[in-house]
């Protein structure tokens, strides 16, 4: 740093703390959403630790925190990939069409609770529950129903599936093969992340050893058979959505991330192969600059672990390849039309962290499900940041920001203490069973809803500028509340049609299997669902055999 | 005045996993000086009422965002009244459109609080809520 430089810093200082006893700022200190301390003005000497070529480097290189490909969106946008499902498989595959009529580019299936915890829609567990959030999926059946008249060689397809991910995987492959494709052209993500699910999402069902035992079943699977599916989608989206901070997102996801490539490595596994088919999945925010930061920061970090702590060699097993979806907990229910700016703003922080695919949420998801309209509204934002807004057009344009930089490696520090205390606790399983990360969250939520119950953090029309309204006229979605009784019918009729020995067979080999943990599951699995085995029948065989997984409350 | 603490069970019924705004409300609850039993997720509205009256709570609050809570309310209700409970409180929230909530205070709700609301408004409506209910006796 030359002299003339930091004379003329002290002199700016200096001059702006005589201003300030005559004009005080809006507030005694500055901070990102996630609490970092954000200075007054960032220059050359808040970014003199950092080395270009070990800690910046270009693009689709190591390590990789300008984005993993060397031209990035000015070769091809982000997937716009928007989550939906919704009733029956009938109506879901009626907005898919919708969706990917509009220019949407990949599709993502959200499952109804049922479907997500291994229950068919006619057991009294799934009371009230389905087509609620999702798509009810019962058997082979309703997932025909689901894919109709949409190519599975041409679309990729994201399915938010964690614990029963291998049965939700099964059928598409059984679809993809009653379209005529083979399983090595099919592409998609299973989110398949039971981790998370312990700690913010709740759709676990076996306990943490049989249920990394399916996932790295699965990783093994792939690796062989289905090469362009992306395994897992290790998700910081939902421990956000729980209350997190930007840094405790990236650290609490890398930890579950370290968790999978060891229980991978134990199976035998070469992180070399199958980390090139680990995806993750962030959250984006409000405060734009630390949400920049924070996909700059995760990207570099995963580069670093893979290299460092696994001795990952393979480029592509060291990049953090990601989805985002815009925050669905800063949505306000009151003037929801504000959320379509909140999620232009998140939005356009994901394009510029550099993100692979994209969900923007609508505006009147704080209420319901969304409408068609709101839907559209939503898509239309990511094309007009795409085509409008310039910022494509060149790659990484945040990168050598002062600010950005210097928060960047500040997350980084943050989230590698995290890490750190994680280690030392014996490994993320040992972390979430004390309740560590749980309570970590917990305490941010908490203290984030004081902080707008005081009013130290403003939320426009929920605690200042507040209107008085009414959304009892707006137009939201109702999923009709026959969709369980139809459920019902369906599976009724299936189980008199199918060859029921076939399915005894299937389920009993699931059974045999389950309890030997050196062999795959996924090949008996994917019998079992072409010989239309229901979901619930296969989870029910595996709780039989693993048991199920209860909770441990932290408050 | 009574001065007994007022006793409060944080449900989630169903299937839903999303308990960030039940573990908050819960801790408010308890801030505001109330003993609060949180129930965990995955609670059959048969759990639920069956911990109400093995607390003795004069309220129990219900936390629902997957769409079902016209189903919950009604069922915990109406299983409150079988048990002789009727006179417990239920309120609730979560994504509830507000066309919704009409239906679920004729149930019998007391109070439905959306996204948004402070939980000193909570607080306060629960407090009045209890001590109305108390006086009756």
């Amino acid at each position: 740093m030359n002299t003339e430089y930091k004379d003329a810093r002290a002199k700016f200082e200096a001059g702006v703390a005589k201003s300030l006893q005559k004009h005080k700022e809006r507030k005694e200190s500055f901070s990102t959403g996630g609490g970092l301390p954000l200075g007054r003005l960032y220059g050359p000497d808040d970014v003199e630790s950092t080395d270009y070529m070990r800690d910046i480097g270009f693009p689709g290189e190591y390590p990789f925190t300008r984005g993993v490909q060397p031209t990035m969106y000015r070769g091809r946008f982000w997937t716009m990939r928007q989550y939906a499902g919704f009733a029956s498989a009938e109506e879901s595959n009626e907005r898919y069409r919708y969706l990917l009529s509009q220019g949407t580019t990949g599709l993502s299936v959200a499952f109804d609770l049922p479907t997500q915890i291994g229950y068919d829609s006619d057991d009294p567990m799934a009371q009230g529950e389905c087509g609620k959030v999702g798509v009810a999926i019962d058997s082979l059946q309703d997932m025909e129903i689901l894919f109709n008249q949409i190519p599975l060689d041409k679309v990729s397809t994201s399915m938010t599936i964690n614990a029963p991910a291998s049965v939700l995987l099964a059928m598409y492959i059984c679809v993809g093969e009653k379209q005529g494709f083979p399983m090595d052209v099919l592409s998609g993500t299973i989110q398949n992340d039971i981790l998370k699910e312990y700690i913010a999402r709740g759709t676990y069902i076996f306990p943490p050893k049989p249920s990394m035992r399916l996932i790295t079943d699965i990783f093994e699977f792939c690796s062989e058979n289905v090469p362009k599916w992306n395994t897992i989608s290790i998700s910081g989206y939902h421990i956000r959505e729980a209350g997190s901070t930007a840094a405790q997102e990236v650290a609490f996801t890398l930890a579950d991330g370290i968790a999978y490539v060891e229980a991978a490595s134990r199976k035998g596994l070469d992180p070399n192969v199958f980390g090139e088919r680990l995806s993750f999945f962030f959250n984006a925010h409000n405060d734009f600059l630390e949400e920049v930061a924070k996909f700059r920061a995760a990207r570099r970090m995963w580069a670093r672990i893979m290299k460092d702590r696994f001795g990952v060699t393979n480029p592509k097993a060291q990049m953090l390849r990601f989805h985002t979806q815009t925050g669905g907990s800063t949505l306000t229910a009151q003037q929801p039309e504000n959320n379509i700016v909140r999620v232009t703003i998140q939005a356009l922080a994901a394009v510029l962290g550099g993100t692979q695919s994209l969900h923007t949420n609508s505006m009147d998801e704080a209420l319901a499900l969304p409408s068609e309209k709101s839907v559209g509204i939503a898509l239309k934002t990511q094309q007009i940041i795409a085509y409008e807004s310039g910022v494509t057009s060149t790659v990484d344009p945040l990168a050598g920001s002062y600010v950005v930089e210097s928060l960047t490696n500040e997350i980084e520090k943050k989230a590698f203490e995290y890490i750190g205390q994680i280690d030392d606790m014996g490994g993320m399983l040992t972390a979430i069973e004390k309740g560590y990360v749980q309570k970590h969250i917990q305490d941010a939520a908490y203290d984030y809803q004081r902080s707008v119950e005081a009013k130290e953090s403003i939320v426009v029309g929920v605690n200042k500028f507040q209107v008085r309204e009414d959304n009892r006229e707006m137009n939201l979605l109702t999923v009709d509340a026959s969709v369980g009784e139809r459920q019902i019918a369906k599976l009724r009729k299936l189980k008199e049609t199918r060859d029921n020995l076939a399915v005894k067979n299937a389920l009993d080999d699931i059974r045999a299997t389950a309890a030997d943990d050196s062999r795959n599951l996924m090949p008996l699995i994917i019998n079992a669902v072409r010989s239309y085995a229901t979901e619930g029948e296969i989870c029910g065989v595996l709780r039989n055999v693993f048991g199920e997984y209860t909770e441990n409350i932290v408050l | 005045m009574d001065e007994r603490k007022i006793r409060v069970v944080v449900a989630k019924p169903g299937l839903d996993g999303h308990d960030r705004g039940a573990k908050v409300v819960a801790r408010a609850l308890r801030d505001a000086g109330m003993e609060v039993v949180y129930t965990g997720l995955r609670q059959t509205p048969e759990q639920i009422v069956e911990t109400v009256l093995q607390e003795d709570a004069d309220a129990v609050g219900i936390s629902i965002l997957s769409g079902a809570h016209t189903f919950y309310f009604t069922k915990i209700i109406g299983l409150l009244r079988e048990k002789d409970a009727g006179d417990v409180i239920v309120f609730g929230g979560g994504v509830i459109p507000d066309k919704d909530i009409p239906g679920l205070l004729e149930a019998g709700a007391g109070a439905v609080f959306g996204p948004g609301t402070p939980t000193s408004v909570c607080v306060d409506w629960l407090e009045k809520a209890v001590a109305d209910k108390r006086a009756k006796e």
